[in-house]
């Protein structure tokens, strides 16, 4: 980044909200269906329809915010954002606009130097998503599928709080974060269920005004949106060092050109002549019905990784790691509750091996092959030194791939791990009398010998031989 | 039975349920009726003679399996503005002029379920939009009482019909007087009950907040009876209002003695036709000798009614009709050049121009920089007036006076000066503003031509506009009348 420049950035995050049905209407929400599959006659504005309140979607936003600390209107209203466009069926989009169910909201991000810092959540206000033109695979023609119109979503927007890409990544994961903690969203960027824009713009250090903003649209994953706030800061200093002025823009995001491009200006920009709208009632919330929303609240992931630091004495960051998606930690917390060993042992596995695995085969916890109890079986095998833990390893390779518990798989592989004192003396003695010109330049003080003769036994015993051990009797059958 | 048509809904659910005739019969025989007489009066949109000849016969056996419901065989119509399944529903307009509807609205279902036998579907204005059912792609309507004459809008067809004896009933929807007027003007009884009262699912959205939809027949006891079945509670409008229907037929026969009603000044100053004025202050006095009490009310705020409607209805209709794009439903312009081009001359063809007035009207008072000064204004002004008829039935049960300035006005006579026209609902339109149930009874006649005395209620007081409304029909034989081409 150029030096004597602030960047300032605003983000508006749509999130669709997890329920079964559509905001206005009965229709199912359901991903991937055939086009047009599950648009009734109310998503396709027909005349004389009307929308009906999915009352899930006010608890929903409720509860984030609650999460946010936010305050909940006890009466929020419901407004029509007017505008053409063939994949808005009713010609109007059901909104919020002076009224939005949640205002003065807040999120804790770690800044660059490791500071904790606020961002402020200007509102969230609930709305209907529109549904796709498709214009592929179409000859001369455009098509609209409208399973998604009518989709509830939740938009939440930031204060210009943010001051670098990666300030608002880190944002845009806590929010992420969030919401499936609340469990009101799925969160997958791929099929559009967390979308967000941002809202760039930059001023020379230490003015007070903002600069004029553009705003990024097509902002669909972690990584390009990094990407793209980075790119349109560039554009905009060089744009201003050239003796240029920013204009007021909304921009598209190319993640395959690498660029963003003009949409429209601010004078080509609609007048969406935003109205209550007289369909529905004004949304009135009382004080049981948030008492309710805040006692059915999850723990929220602030909370949990500072009980897993001071609970489970866990290192800081893996805390951190843990508690990023609530089936993760729950997994963990299975998994610490049956197994005797200590609990980082646990996190250290679920961290490793497990993500690992998790990541080679593009999995979610939720799907892991490996249940966080078989987990434990794995874990206890080696806190009760029935193999060590390079072989448990090898095991957690085999469990993973379906060869069974790990009890089994000791068992039919026969990687039990050897403690018979005299069993390991044999072997000690049969490596000793096997490299005896190596015993004898340990003998004449080489002390560093001692990791060849480890590997001869481990080898010899196929890796099972308890390490501790072999280390004991090798340095007792060599002194002699 | 020739004389089918000179009775009310009561009189033939009477002969119906005595056996004296048929539903098929009756139904035949209204069909010869409007195939022979409805040229004169372009009263209907679409004749559904078959399902109504079908739905007869359903009727017929219906009430042989001892299974009829309280309408059970009897023919109505629906204004063209009620979606029903498997028919077109024009609204009136060349937009939906293919427009066959999938579904029934919640007012055709609840009907259907009560046995009724649709007949058709009424001529309107376009998309309810007019005051003198001029503004319909299919033509203007015609007065039965006077065939230069218009019948009222935009429930003109509906008005038309139970004028000329083609049905005993006819739904209606109301936004600012559009079944009261029209209703007066044709010597008919129109109700449009409290907003909220009855569903507006699958009615077709003029103005929502004012939007009603309510019933035309020659009697208030008919009234009172098709009311009965369309009112209620329906979980697919959230507007609707989930009370109890009180048994509006039992509630009609009690006498009015001790009834008091509100007299507005204001209504008898500047504008009222003389003769018209007349024949209300005389209606007024019949209810006085039924021992009701007059009292003189305020509404201050009323010559602000006009102005506040034709802000407040235009900007939800420039909003109601964006649906119409050419796109899933409807008119489409052909070999349209691109997206712009396909909304413009889509919507450009499609809508008439009272539509398209009141479109840009609403767009116009909805836009940046002159919401405050016009919505957010209209807003307040109609909060004032409905706080001024609140104060006012403190004191008073009802509130009389006339539903229009005068009677029938010819056709093509305000056409062109909507200013004019718009005027015509001077009475009618603070009831709308309000929310108030209202309606219009014929009370007598000025140069052949009938006029209605306009009664206002208090929320949810139709059963006492009803009830006034019926005692009165009981002493008075204006709605006996009938025009002389269709005696």
């Amino acid at each position: 980044m150029s030096a004597g420049w602030e960047v300032v950035i605003g983000l508006e995050i749509h999130t669709q909200l997890a329920t079964k049905s559509k905001i206005f209407s009965g229709a199912s929400t359901a991903y991937g269906s055939e086009p047009n599959t599950q648009a009734c006659l109310v998503d396709l504005g027909y005349p004389g329809v009307l929308p009906v309140l999915n009352k899930e979607v006010v608890r929903m936003a409720t509860m984030f915010g609650l999460a946010v600390n936010a305050t909940v209107a006890r009466r929020s209203v419901f407004a029509r954002k007017n505008y053409f466009y063939p994949d808005l069926p009713k010609g109007y989009q059901i909104s919020q606009m002076e009224l939005p169910i949640v205002e003065h909201g807040e999120m804790f991000i770690t800044d660059a130097d490791g500071n904790e810092k606020r961002i402020g959540i200007t509102r969230a206000h609930l709305e209907e998503d529109a549904g796709k033109s498709i214009h592929e695979g179409l000859d001369a023609s455009s098509g609209i599928d409208l399973n998604r119109a009518g989709t509830p979503l939740l938009e939440i927007v930031s204060e210009p709080d943010l001051r670098s890409a990666k300030e608002a990544v880190a944002y845009l994961r806590k929010i992420h974060t969030i919401v499936r903690y609340l469990g009101i969203s799925d969160g997958n960027m791929q099929e559009g269920s967390f979308r967000c824009d941002a809202n760039v713009s930059v001023r020379p250090m230490g003015q007070k005004e903002l600069g004029t903003r553009a705003e990024l649209k097509n902002l669909n994953s972690f990584r390009f949106i990094e990407k793209a706030i980075n790119l349109e800061v560039e554009r905009q200093i060089d744009l201003i060092e050239d003796g240029g002025t920013v204009a007021q823009e909304t921009r598209l995001y190319d993640s395959d050109k690498h660029e963003t491009r003009s949409m429209r200006s601010k004078e080509e920009a609609n007048d969406y002549r935003y109205f209550p709208d007289p369909d529905l009632l004004p949304v009135e919330i009382s004080d049981e019905f948030i008492a309710a929303a805040r006692a059915a609240l999850p723990e929220l992931p602030a909370a949990k990784e500072q009980r897993f630091v001071s609970a489970y004495e866990l290192r800081a960051d893996d805390a951190t790691i843990l508690t990023a998606s609530r089936a993760l930690a729950d997994y963990f917390e299975t998994l610490v509750e049956a197994t005797d060993a200590k609990p980082q042992i646990a996190a250290n596995w679920v961290i490793g091996e497990l993500s690992g695995a998790l990541n080679k085969d593009n999995k979610d916890i939720g799907d892991s092959n490996i249940s966080a109890t078989d987990l434990a079986g794995l874990v206890n095998r080696i806190h009760d030194n029935t193999i060590s833990g390079k072989i448990a390893k090898q095991v957690f390779e085999a469990m993973w791939n379906g060869k069974g518990s790990a009890d089994e798989v000791i068992e039919s592989q026969g990687l039990k791990q050897i403690t018979d004192n005299s069993a390991i003396e044999a072997v000690v003695q049969k490596v000793i009398d096997e490299n005896p010109s190596q015993v004898a330049e340990y003998r004449a003080g080489k002390d560093k010998l001692i990791g060849f003769f480890v590997g001869k036994v481990m080898q010899e015993t196929r890796g099972q031989a308890n390490p501790g051990q072999v280390n004991q009797v090798l340095k007792d059958l060599l002194k002699a | 039975m020739t004389d089918f048509h000179t009775q009310t809904l009561a009189e033939l659910s009477r002969g119906l349920e005595n056996g004296d005739f048929t539903s098929l019969q009756l139904t035949e025989a209204l069909l010869q009726r409007i195939s022979a007489h409805n040229d004169k009066l372009n009263a209907f949109i679409t004749i559904t003679a078959d399902e109504a000849l079908a739905a007869a016969v359903r009727a017929d056996a219906a009430r042989a399996g001892g299974s009829a419901g309280v309408l059970n065989g009897l023919p109505i119509i629906h204004k063209d503005i009620f979606c029903t399944r498997g028919v077109k529903t024009s609204c009136g307009s060349k937009m939906l002029d293919n427009f066959i509807s999938p579904y029934d609205a919640t007012v055709v279902a609840k009907l259907q379920q009560a046995g009724a036998v649709v007949l058709g579907k009424a001529n309107m204005d376009e998309f309810a939009m007019g005051s003198s059912n001029e503004t319909s792609f299919y033509g203007a309507v015609k007065n039965p009482w006077d065939l230069e004459c218009s019948p009222g809008g935009s429930s003109g067809g509906s008005s038309a019909a139970v004028a000329a004896r083609f049905a005993p009933a006819a739904t209606g929807t109301d936004t600012g007087g559009s079944i009261r007027q029209p209703a007066a003007l044709t010597g008919t009884v129109g109700i449009k009950p409290t907003y909220g009262r009855v569903s507006r699912y699958g009615m077709i959205a003029f103005a929502s907040s004012l939007d009603q939809a309510g019933v035309i027949t020659r009697s208030a006891e008919d009234a009172a009876c098709m009311l009965g079945v369309m009112a209620g509670f329906d979980e697919r409008d959230s507007t609707s209002i989930d009370q109890p229907v009180p048994d509006y037929t039992a509630a009609i026969g009690k006498s009015i003695k001790g009834l008091r009603v509100g007299i507005v000044r204001q209504h008898f100053d500047v504008g009222l036709e003389a003769e018209t004025g007349a024949r209300v202050k005389d209606a007024i006095a019949m209810l006085e000798s039924l021992g009701a009490t007059t009292v003189e009310v305020d509404l201050p705020n009323l010559d602000l009614s006009v102005p506040a409607y034709y802000v407040v209805a235009p900007a939800e209709c420039s909003s109601n009709l964006s649906r119409f794009d050419g796109v899933r439903f409807g008119h489409r312009a052909e070999n349209a050049e691109d997206l712009l081009d396909l909304y413009c001359r889509s919507r450009g063809e499609g809508f008439g121009d009272e539509v398209k007035r009141r479109i840009l009207t609403g767009a116009y008072v909805l836009s940046a920089g002159y919401y405050d000064a016009y919505y957010l204004k209209a807003q307040q002004v109609r909060q004032l007036i409905a706080d001024d008829f609140k104060r006012a039935f403190a004191d008073v049960d009802v509130i009389a006076g006339p539903t229009t300035p005068a009677p029938a006005f010819k056709l093509g006579d305000k056409f062109n000066d909507p200013i004019t026209m718009y005027l015509n609902d001077v009475y009618t339109i603070g009831a709308n503003l309000a929310g108030l149930p209202a309606m219009s009874v014929p009370c007598g006649f000025v140069k052949d031509l009938p006029v209605g005395l306009h009664l206002v209620g208090s929320h949810f007081s139709e059963a006492t506009l009803l009830q006034c409304a019926h005692q009165y029909q009981q002493q008075t034989e204006f709605h006996q009348a009938c025009p002389e081409d269709f005696q």
